[in-house]
């Protein structure tokens, strides 16, 4: 039965990038392609750009896509523990506060270093 | 499907091969046809609330007006700016919109209407919603376009931020169910879980909405800050397919909730095997209703500034999952449901025969978890209720020590016409 479910997950991912990309496709067909230098420029409000968008940046969006890692890595292991819950004993549980407790505590720290404020 | 090919002298892979790709074209394409739907629901709806009259133009109340723009937009000039790297360019908009289609293969829409009863559903709806996230980053970094890039930036910040809230709140139900399969999680709720655990329902829906950049978490496209945020560049069937994503996206998280926290396809004696109809039905009822309250919010609130975003993620809905996490998972594993005793309470007669006989056995099983819960619930969200309060006031007396308080503002006399 679960092989039947993989297939429909492979062909359905098939389908759902083919229905979008068709609209694009036929619209190749019927829009009008005049394009030139000044209309390929790249558009910012009017202004030429300088240089590339490709330029380093900022570090604090990345703070909390370092904080995300960790909150990720944790909920892989949450969601097995969660599945099994229903015939697990206290231990279990105790366990799994510990578990949680370091990570808020892991929330802590980031909090009081200022990580989770937006500068 | 199956069974039927194969009695009919079928080869049984080419059957299943064959009954899959119906079911994920029926499947996929069930999303395409509710934007048809959706845009112009969402424009009326947008219309009556400020006051006026929206699409009335085309066709009976303006009914045709998506068409009207599809056919604009299918005949629009698509430009690739020079400086963009093409074929992330390009594929992008495919992207978003696949990201969305595919999250309906899990949903269960009846007892056995189902695209992919996947026994790791839940997972699998969080892991093809993050290919969203992708394609906004692969569109803003592709555009070569210095607005784009920082719209796609705050974006990823904003949206994997909200990933987890709305993931830990997801476990809530998985815990309850004992299972991450959609469908095992709907047979579990006889009692629906937002009567157990309104708490996790409320995050989830909040962070749900963060992730599909509704008002008032739209400031992934803020226009008035950074024009239009990652689709600056992208114009004509490119640009309608972002706009298709979100649509989609608004009402798949509708979906996500009713069935994960709204009993799905379940409504008293609804949807028991046989009823495929009624099940579908009850299921799109329940996420047009939530679909409602989206709209409705996305009309009468306004955007917020990126730091309070971030600010009341992580300061708040984090630390708030986590306790309500911990609270869920001391208080329900005592009062697991016995679904085998509460049957033979049933047939032992008595005031569970007559409770059972209306509302089903499975709701005596799942009673006293459920109401233990929502006390506990409703304790919790009263304290972090009081905590925002508190919050706020203090907030208040901050900028009213800064800049005085604030002076009413005489009503502009009225004028007669």
């Amino acid at each position: 039965m679960q092989t039947n479910e993989w297939v429909f997950v492979a062909i359905s991912i098939a389908v759902a990038f083919v229905l979008p990309a068709a609209p694009i496709v036929i619209a190749r067909f019927l829009q009008p392609r005049k394009p030139n230098k000044l209309k390929l420029e790249t558009y910012e409000c009017g202004v030429e750009t300088v240089g590339d968008a490709w330029v380093q940046f900022k570090v604090s969006y990345y703070l909390y896509a370092l904080i995300f890692l960790i909150f990720d890595i944790e909920m892989l292991f949450l969601f097995p523990w969660a599945v099994a819950y229903n015939q697990l004993g206290l231990f279990a549980l105790i366990m799994m506060t510990g578990f949680v407790v370091i990570l808020g505590v892991g929330l802590v720290y980031a909090w009081r270093k200022g990580a989770l404020d937006w500068q | 499907m199956v069974d039927f090919l194969v009695s009919s002298g079928w080869d049984k892979n080419l059957a299943v091969i064959v009954a899959s790709a119906l079911g994920a074209v029926a499947v996929s394409s069930l999303g395409l046809v509710w934007i048809l739907v959706s845009i112009w629901l969402e424009r009326k709806f947008a219309g009556r609330v400020q006051d006026r009259l929206g699409p009335n133009r085309t066709g009976p109340y303006g009914l045709f007006q998506t068409f009207a723009d599809v056919g604009k937009l299918l005949t629009k000039e698509d430009i690739t700016p020079a400086g963009a790297d093409k074929h992330i360019y390009n594929l992008a908009p495919i992207m978003a919109v696949a990201s969305v289609i595919l999250i309906f293969g899990v949903i269960p829409f009846s007892h056995n209407w189902i695209g992919a009863d996947l026994n790791v559903g839940a997972l699998y709806f969080v892991a093809v919603g993050s290919f969203a996230t992708l394609a906004v980053l692969l569109a803003g970094w592709a555009s070569n376009n210095k607005y784009a890039l920082l719209g796609a930036f705050r974006a990823i910040a904003a949206l994997i931020s909200y990933e987890v809230p709305m993931i830990l709140s997801l476990a809530v139900p998985v815990m309850l169910a004992g299972s991450m399969s959609m469908q095992d999680i709907v047979k579990g709720q006889s009692i629906a879980y937002v009567f157990a655990v309104p708490v996790s329902a409320l995050i989830f829906f909040i962070s749900q909405l963060a992730e599909v950049g509704r008002s008032p978490f739209d400031l992934i496209e803020a226009e008035s800050e950074i024009v239009a945020g990652f689709n600056i560049e992208y114009s004509g069937m490119k640009f309608a397919m972002f706009y298709a994503a979100e649509f989609i996206h608004a009402f798949v998280i509708c979906t996500l909730t009713a069935v994960l926290f709204f009993g799905g396809w379940r409504l008293f004696g609804f949807g028991t095997p046989g009823q495929e109809l009624m099940g579908w039905i009850t299921v799109w009822a329940k996420s047009f209703a939530l679909y409602i309250v989206v709209m409705l919010l996305r009309n009468t609130l306004p955007r917020i500034r990126i730091d309070q975003m971030m600010g009341f993620n992580w300061k708040f809905l984090v630390p708030l999952s986590l306790v309500n996490f911990l609270m869920v998972m001391f208080l329900a594993r005592p009062f697991t449901p016995d679904y085998a005793a509460a049957d033979a309470a049933v047939a032992a007669g008595g005031l569970a025969a007559v409770i059972g006989g209306i509302f089903g056995n499975g709701f005596i099983a799942e009673l006293p978890r459920t109401v233990v819960l929502l006390i506990a619930n409703i304790v919790l969200f009263w304290g972090a209720v009081s905590l925002l309060r508190r919050y706020g006031a203090a907030q208040r007396q901050l900028i009213e020590a800064r800049y005085g308080t604030p002076k009413a503002v005489a009503p502009a006399p009225a004028t007669g016409d």
